[in-house]
């Protein structure tokens, strides 16, 4: 008995314990063991860099003060590349102008006096193939780093089209799980703002206008800065089935999916008993689409039974809509017993113009952890009815037990 | 001995709740470190605190995230402040600030102007998200705000597409009183924080062997004996204190006559 109540003793002061430490801590990231994140910078070289339109002084100037300023205010961890486009063909040629992209300074740790040295010999030229340096760029960072971010820097659009910079970007996004590109339009058109745009969303990326050297170099070294940190996890690829029997079992964490627009994706988890499952389910918005939209995430038996279901839907820009779900098996006696659950990810969105391209990212969150039993009733009570209730109750005992007293002092003195 | 054990027990209770009360982290005079970023997904949300400093340079059309961690009794509530771009705006831009849990679940904002529109003369924005008070517990198909992670998104819905990526400030404060947490019963198993590990895919029903759930039965079976120090404790005993003065006063009225 006593030792039952000592370890019930520990025990409480254990939860409350770990009560009050298990909420402040975020999340414990196996961060240690992840490569370091990779950045290269596109520059665009081409002819149109010549206007002197930024506060009286060319584009090009501008952009080359910049990247020094940036240079030199580099972390030392920072592995960082830099493209240029559009820099050494000054001919005519669409053929030959739009093959114009090489990589000035190679991935890695940066050597500050080269990179600036390669940086003040660029002279603007030639014609802008932003999709072509796209592509190298992903070349170029293949098999590096944790995370993979483009800053792409250009002041007017692509002008060897097709291929469409757009497509390339949601081409490149699809094959690989982690390419970020993020756009900075110096003194933007109208055309150049919305390729802009469309390649940055269908990445996953940002978007910025610089109409001053302050607002360009700010926004570079955001961008790198944002870079540099590397996210708390790389999501691992899977392909959900159609149906869930052919449903690829998963283990508790975080994983990515492409989905298309209508398209229905069946995943499987093992639950024990006794333990939760926690899923949740982001779907990013990489294009255009109709106004409104949703997303669901089903939990069901491998029959098809309903357990329970996460939605959201919204309506206007987003980059992402998410729901998420608990389950349990508590409640249900029948399939306490380890059973496999069918996780359904479907979305209800619509679009006029990028309907048949690759999916849309689909980011994946499962946990399994203990369950959570449903509370008793209270042991303990509160309000003013309770204390005239017990009030009452101590009257009455009060005087029973006076009276049971005074019976008993007489009895007893008689006898 | 068993009074003793019972005492022992009930102390062993009340002093981690008193001490968490001590050591609540509004109070300390540490200054927290001024927070000058924002994430740009769920994954990459950059952690904040209650009444820390969030001041970020963004554009228009970002989407910026943070995260922060709410135990069970707070009140979270986010105030926030936008410095539109001066010149080139062309229309009204709609904003909202959005409130996702750790299953990445939407939480109704009770109270603060969640999606305020700015018009083209406007030069600053503010906007507010008070969530509900943090349960202790919910059922799992319930959307109570639980404690564990959350997410604040704070975006612009509607705006031309001719102003998108101008220069703006955001200053963001979060504020975290407790409330009483004697009206939740239950306990949550694990806080509602994101299991952010690379998934891995599972060849076949792989037979995990949990080893833990005796150890967990009898962590379960504790709690449901002594519930977390709450008025609910301090309505009872008060209840027990009068229950015997007024069994003492029951008592002399039978004496009283006696006597007479």
């Amino acid at each position: 008995m006593i030792h039952r109540k000592l370890s019930i003793v520990t025990a409480t002061g254990l939860i409350a314990a770990s009560a009050f430490l298990g909420a402040t801590p975020a999340h414990a990231e196996p961060t240690s063991e992840t490569e370091p994140p990779v950045v290269e910078l596109v520059l665009d070289v081409s002819g149109s860099m010549k206007a002197a339109d930024i506060d009286g002084q060319t584009r090009m100037t501008v952009a080359k003060r910049a990247f020094n300023e940036v240079v030199d205010a580099l972390p030392e961890t920072t592995q960082l590349g830099i493209r240029v486009l559009g820099a050494t063909y000054g001919g005519d040629n669409k053929r030959l102008g739009c093959k114009d992209t090489q990589q000035i300074v190679a991935v890695g740790p940066v050597n500050r006096v080269a990179a600036k040295n390669a940086i003040a010999s660029l002279k603007p030229t030639g014609f802008t193939p932003i999709g072509l340096a796209l592509r190298e760029t992903a070349k170029d960072l293949e098999g590096t780093g944790s995370a993979r971010r483009i800053v792409l820097i250009t002041d007017g659009e692509d002008t060897c089209t097709p291929p469409d910079p757009c497509d390339v970007a949601r081409e490149l996004a699809a094959q690989g799980t982690d390419l970020v590109v993020d756009t900075l339009g110096l003194a933007p058109d109208e055309k150049t703002r919305k390729q802009l745009v469309c390649i940055s969303q269908a990445t996953g990326g940002t978007y910025a206008a610089a109409q001053s050297e302050e607002e360009l170099t700010d926004r570079i070294k955001q961008l790198v800065d944002r870079a540099a940190v590397p996210p708390p996890v790389t999501p691992a690829t899977v392909q959900g089935a159609k149906d869930c029997a052919t449903a690829p079992l998963l283990a508790a964490g975080v994983y990515t999916d492409r989905e298309l627009i209508g398209e229905h994706r069946f995943y499987r988890v093992a639950v024990d008993a006794g333990r939760e499952l926690r899923a949740s389910v982001s779907i990013s918005l990489d294009r255009p689409l109709n106004r409104d939209y949703g997303v669901l995430v089903k939990a069901a038996t491998v029959d098809g039974r309903e357990l329970v279901r996460g939605l959201d839907a919204a309506s206007g820009r987003s980059d992402v809509v998410s729901a998420g779900l608990r389950w349990s098996g508590d409640e249900e006696p029948a399939l306490a017993a380890t059973s496999d659950i069918c996780l359904v990810v479907s979305n209800s969105f619509a679009s006029a113009t990028a309907a048949g391209a690759p999916g849309m990212p689909v980011e994946l969150s499962i946990d399994l952890v203990e369950a959570s039993q449903a509370p008793d009733a209270p042991g303990l009570g509160r309000g003013f009815l309770l204390l005239f209730v017990l009030a009452i109750a101590g009257l009455v005992a009060g005087v029973l037990a006076g009276w049971l007293t005074r019976w008993w002092v007489a009895t007893w003195r008689e006898n | 001995m068993r009074k003793l054990l019972g005492l022992a027990v009930l102390g062993m209770v009340l002093l981690p709740a008193a001490s968490a009360f001590a050591a609540d982290p509004t109070d300390g005079p540490t200054p927290l470190q001024s927070i000058t970023s924002a994430g740009t997904s769920f994954l990459t949300a950059v952690a904040i605190a209650p009444e820390q400093q969030v001041k970020v340079s963004a554009v228009t059309g970002d989407y910026l995230y943070w995260q922060f961690p709410a135990t069970a009794g707070q009140r979270p509530e986010l105030t926030i402040d936008v410095a539109l771009p001066a010149t080139g705006r062309s229309g009204d831009h709609s904003w909202t600030v959005e409130v996702f849990d750790g299953l990445r679940r939407r939480q109704a904002c009770v109270g603060g102007e969640q999606s305020p529109v700015a018009k083209t003369t406007d030069t600053t924005l503010q906007l507010g998200c008070r969530l509900r008070q943090v349960r202790s517990w919910a059922e799992p198909w319930d959307g109570d705000p639980l404690p564990g992670t959350y997410y604040v998104r704070l975006s612009s819905t509607e705006l031309p597409e001719k102003d998108l990526g101008l220069p703006l400030d955001v200053t963001l404060a979060l504020k975290s009183p407790t409330g009483d947490t004697g009206a939740d019963q239950g306990e949550l198993a694990a806080p509602l924080v994101p299991n952010n590990q690379p998934g891995k895919l599972l060849a076949s029903a792989a037979p995990t062997t949990s080893v833990e759930p005796e150890e967990e039965s009898s962590f379960d079976f504790s709690m449901d004996w002594l519930p977390d120090f709450s008025s609910r404790w301090v309505w009872t005993v008060a209840g027990g204190f009068i229950a015997a003065v007024t069994g003492l006063i029951g008592f002399s009225w039978t004496r009283r006559r006696r006597r007479v």
